[in-house]
């Protein structure tokens, strides 16, 4: 039987990585732009600090995320006085913590394929007075859409079945902070089984789909030569 | 569709650029001046710095010292430290592996270089590289020789004050290099400015340019007409 607490909790995971693609989508670009093309100082520093979420245990930075959000703290202090918000154990805390942990599956699979496409793609463009957003806009987008579908995608998987990060900075608290992940701990805590199976089963099929989209698109990679 | 010529053009180089090569670190160094209508080659063995040189002219790489000209305008001037953007400088790079835009088709690709659109240029382009029933045909699709000519239209649509073709023969077998020589030509003459030419190639060098600078380990040794630089070859260790 499927319940409305079930279908909250389902649509609520759909909702915050859905929320985390797109924000991450929007910021993901310039950032993978700066990190393929550009050259400064801090570079090092930045793609490690991306790079951290694939090795930090997610416990770690949602701890980090839980001291920031305190009002004993600046940030957190500034959010209570000026938005009269605290983010810990709201849906909104816990999607800034996602949206950080979920970095790098956004930025690499975009940094790859911007490094991926020929120089003199970019080159050609801009003797032919093209600017760079006119090039990335015009030449670079089109011709990375597999590794775009890539980062995407594993954003959102990776999103659905995040767990460490979110009981840390959000709890579980039905229809706000309840994700499917947490669900599944939490039926399995009250000898649930049945419930955990219904929601293990979704995941499984959702990430299963979601992976073989990403294999079947990077199979038929363009080859430019 | 011939760009708008309000003077007799030419290109000023004098630039000085470190260099790595396969004997070592070396500078490129060259002092040269191009005249209107000039097929100018820059010839030499690879690593000599002739593509560099090329690159240099279109803005894509930075000389460390020296000044480059075009008319009146100063594209590059450590000195003044004015360095234009290769977006400013208005000129038609031809890359060897010609770098066609998959995504789009042959008339996008030519289209797509047009400072103003124009459609009746286009079509003038595609007739006159012979690529009208090409046009809907993406890059991947196109041989070597119809990509060469594809990227000739692309930079022509650009209406540029320089053509610069880095060795835009050398993916092709014989036959066809002699074929698409003669589409270099008229590139060139349709242009009625300067281009330059990147090549390795003698037969390519007498059949096309009209002067020639000889480039080793990034000094040149010799320049003028194609007779007069290649009359003493082993001079020149050629």
């Amino acid at each position: 039987m499927i319940n409305q607490d079930f279908t909250n909790t389902l649509l609520l995971t759909g909702r915050l990585a859905g929320w985390t693609t797109a924000i991450l989508f929007v910021i993901g670009f310039p950032i993978a732009y700066l990190l393929a093309y550009k050259r400064f100082w801090f570079k090092p520093v930045l793609e490690a600090l991306i790079s951290m979420p694939l090795v930090l245990p997610p416990t770690v930075l949602g701890f980090y995320m839980l001291v920031a959000y305190s009002p004993q703290n600046a940030f957190g202090r500034f959010l209570e006085q000026h938005f009269n918000t605290r983010l810990a154990f709201s849906f909104q805390g816990v999607l800034i913590a996602s949206v950080l942990f979920s970095l790098p599956f956004m930025i690499q699979p975009l940094q790859n394929g911007l490094t991926s496409i020929p120089k003199s793609f970019r080159e050609t463009a801009y003797t032919l007075g093209k600017s760079e957003f006119t090039t990335f806009i015009r030449v670079l987008i089109p011709n990375m859409i597999p590794s775009i579908i890539t980062a995407a995608a594993m954003t959102f998987a990776h999103c659905i079945g995040e767990f460490g990060v979110v009981i840390m900075v959000g709890g579980n608290m039905p229809g706000e902070t309840r994700v499917a992940s947490i669900a599944i701990y939490d039926e399995v805590q009250a000898m649930n089984y049945q419930a955990a199976n219904q929601y293990s089963f979704i995941l499984f099929i959702i990430s299963l789909l979601i992976l073989t989209l990403v294999y079947s698109i990077n199979g038929k990679k363009k080859i430019f030569f | 569709m011939a760009r708008k010529k309000s003077s007799f053009d030419m290109l000023k180089i004098d630039i000085k650029r470190a260099m790595l090569t396969s004997e070592g670190k070396t500078n490129l160094e060259v002092t040269a001046e191009i005249q209107d209508n000039e097929l100018l080659c820059l010839f030499g063995h690879s690593g000599a710095g002739k593509t560099t040189l090329l690159r240099i002219l279109a803005g894509l790489t930075k000389p460390d010292k020296g000044r480059i000209m075009f008319n009146d305008t100063v594209w590059f001037d450590s000195e003044k430290k004015i360095n234009i953007s290769p977006q400013q400088r208005n000129v038609g790079y031809m890359f060897q592996d010609y770098a066609l835009f998959p995504n789009m088709t042959v008339e996008k690709n030519i289209s797509f270089a047009q400072k103003e659109k124009n459609k009746e240029d286009v079509d003038k382009l595609m007739e006159l590289f012979d690529l009208e029933v090409l046009k809907n045909q993406h890059p991947a699709k196109l041989s070597g020789g119809q990509k060469q000519r594809v990227a000739l239209a692309r930079a022509l649509a650009s209406k540029p004050n320089v053509l610069l073709l880095d060795e835009p023969l050398s993916a092709l077998d014989f036959d066809m290099r002699l074929a698409l020589q003669h589409e270099i030509r008229k590139a060139h003459e349709l242009l009625n400015t300067v281009t330059c030419l990147v090549s390795h190639d003698l037969q390519e060098v007498f059949h096309l340019a009209s002067s020639v600078i000889l480039i080793k380990n990034g000094t040149v040794i010799n320049q003028g007409k194609p007779a007069d630089v290649f009359s003493n070859k082993q001079e020149y260790g050629i």
